[in-house]
């Protein structure tokens, strides 16, 4: 299919095979974004949320199936070269950046994630000031705060800061994993409301998984839900605005035929 | 006494290259990397065959350092590739240099006394400069042999010092930091880790390797025996650097470093001149430093806190009794 920046192709993924923990993490899963999608993901804990992230991004290369990023196959591509073509950011504020070096050093790093890495200077005149209007898209004052080390920054600060330093240099595919999901509500509300503005200003094709419904279905303009290593429920653009948290809590019951499991946090 | 002091600077510059390997390995990559007792005889053993093998010392001395680097990468190889765990990698190459050292040499010690060395070549340059004869003139009754090697040699230090400052700056140098920062971070940013770890590696030990290979032309001799226990002479430099000079930027660490490296030096001579104690007693007094460097600035910082909160709870208690005494003021005026 043309016009497809990222297509998952019946996708099996097992843990543990011929054991007593044997548990298909993702099974004959398929997946397509075109260009500019923003698609969240909803499912409980174990549904395989985390295992389709981890597919995608190659920390995990599936049984069976095939993955491709902007028409090329990229299955059996490593971590890192994968990398060129994805932004990440995690769940914990302190994965998606370095801790001891500065805010500027670390925006070197990122900058440098579709280039050939050599004996430029990191932090060169002319890329700072590039950085420094990169970071004011934050208005979190940032941009006065290049020299300061990463590690002193608060755990709101360091997740807008890994956001735009896993969007700046515009990946084909951008991954959010729970990114907002360890913070207080409203650093949270900062990191959503940020998420939006940078994914609409770069146009990025996106693929977020959230425990948060009401976040779910604010963000984006498709939603899947998962359950048990499934895709249960594709909701398109328009069937996406009429769904409330209440609809999408009936119709996983419908289709499950069980109540969803007392799990607080999609509840919220 | 002074000559005593004056020749522990001479070392210690040269040691001072070794401990900045260890710092690239144990603080850059966080990789507290064991080939460094192997590493540094390797490139003494290969400098002095060389040397003896009548081929120019400093070409001796590069080759030194490119063993080293090759020493560096198989351990990175065992970690990255082999998965096995840093410490161990590590002490696997330390134990396998052992007898690729012995196998170098072709046996345990190699006399340099009587061959064209680096030291030789660079005394009798420094001597043609004629800045020895000018130093006495203005210091007489202090005469040590040449201050030739321990200019060159400090100059030498603080070249590769600029050297990594420079290189931990660049493009590559950073994605090297971020590794032994967060691994999970420079990967999503596409960098290979393992190829930055094994570079990272290859140079900590090119620089012991060089180091082995100066001191061992500094002495006048090579001897498989040399490295045992080079790490926590590493190890020592490095946190007694940092805890004596701070460890701030890159730059003001590699600084501490290569002061901690020479004062190092001078301890160890200093503890020697105790009556009691004999050189036997070299490694214990080094594992005593070590630990003093690391405790010693915890207990300040304790104490510190301490007088820092003793100094608040004045205060507080000092503003407390204030407010009740307006209290008390104001309401006597009400009645």
């Amino acid at each position: 299919m043309v016009n497809s920046l990222l297509q998952l192709k019946q996708i099996h993924k097992v843990f543990n095979e011929g054991t007593a923990d044997e548990k298909a993490a993702l099974k004959n899963l398929n997946l397509h974004l075109a260009p500019g999608d923003f698609m969240t993901v909803i499912g409980s804990n174990g549904a395989g949320k985390s295992t389709l992230m981890n597919v995608i991004s190659g920390k995990m290369i599936p049984d069976v199936g095939e993955v491709r990023i902007a028409e090329s196959d990229v299955t059996f591509w490593k971590e890192h070269k994968r990398s060129e073509l994805i932004g990440r950011v995690f769940q914990d504020p302190m994965a998606g950046t370095a801790p001891s070096m500065t805010i500027e050093e670390n925006l070197a790093i990122a900058y440098t994630r579709t280039r050939r890495r050599g004996l430029k200077m990191g932090v060169a005149k002319n890329r700072r000031s590039f950085f420094q209007e990169k970071l004011e898209m934050l208005h979190l004052g940032l941009e006065n705060r290049l020299q300061a080390k990463v590690g002193l920054l608060s755990g709101g600060e360091r997740q807008a800061l890994s956001l735009l330093m896993a969007t700046f240099t515009e990946p084909k595919i951008l991954l959010l994993d729970e990114h907002t999901a360890a913070l207080d509500p409203s650093r949270a509300e900062l990191i959503t409301e940020l998420t939006k503005t940078i994914v609409a200003n770069f146009g990025l094709t996106t693929l977020m998984v959230t425990h948060n419904m009401q976040q779910a279905l604010d963000l984006g303009n498709k939603l899947i839900m998962m359950d048990k290593g499934q895709i249960i429920m594709e909701a398109t653009e328009e069937q996406k605005q009429g769904l409330t948290v209440t609809s999408l809590l009936e119709e996983f019951q419908r289709i499950r035929g069980e109540q969803l499991t007392n799990d607080q946090a999609i509840l919220i | 006494m002074p000559i005593a002091i004056f020749n522990s600077i001479e070392a210690g510059a040269i040691y001072a290259l070794m401990a900045l390997g260890v710092y690239l390995s144990f603080r850059i990559l966080d990789f507290p990397d064991l080939t460094v007792d192997g590493s540094f005889v390797t490139g003494a053993a290969v400098a002095a065959v060389l040397i003896v093998g009548g081929v120019n010392p400093f070409i001796a001395t590069a080759a030194a350092m490119l063993s080293g680097f090759l020493a560096g990468c198989l351990t990175g190889l065992l970690h990255t590739k082999g998965k096995i765990n840093p410490l161990l990698s590590g002490i696997l190459m330390m134990i396998a240099l052992y007898s690729i050292n012995l196998r170098i040499m072709g046996k345990s010690n190699i006399p340099l006394l009587s061959e064209e060395t680096m030291m030789t070549k660079l005394t009798s340059f420094w001597k043609s400069l004629g800045i020895d004869e000018f130093l006495e003139s203005m210091m007489p009754g202090f005469i040590p042999k040449t201050w030739g090697i321990i200019v060159l040699m400090l100059l030498l230090a603080f070249l590769f010092k600029f050297l990594i400052d420079w290189f931990l700056k660049t493009d590559i140098g950073l994605a090297i930091r971020a590794a032994g920062d967060n691994e999970t971070m420079i990967r999503s940013f596409s960098a290979n880790t393992d190829l930055l770890k094994v570079l990272g590696l290859g140079l900590s030990n090119a620089l012991v390797a060089l180091s082995g290979g100066l001191i061992a032309q500094y002495n006048g001799f090579s001897d498989v025996g040399m490295g045992i226990g080079m790490i926590v002479i590493g190890l020592a430099s490095v946190i007694i650097g940092e805890a004596v000079f701070g460890a701030k930027t890159i730059m003001r660490a590699t600084l501490a470093i290569i002061g901690g490296a020479i004062l190092y030096r001078i301890i160890v001579t200093l503890a020697l001149r105790v009556e009691f104690l004999d050189t036997g007693d070299m490694k214990l007094i080094t594992a005593l430093i070590v630990i003093g460097a690391l405790v010693i600035p915890k207990l300040i910082e304790n104490q510190r806190e301490r007088q820092r909160r003793k100094r608040r709870m004045a205060e507080v208690s000092r503003n407390m009794m204030e407010k009740s005494g307006e209290q008390l003021a104001a309401a006597k005026t009400d009645s």
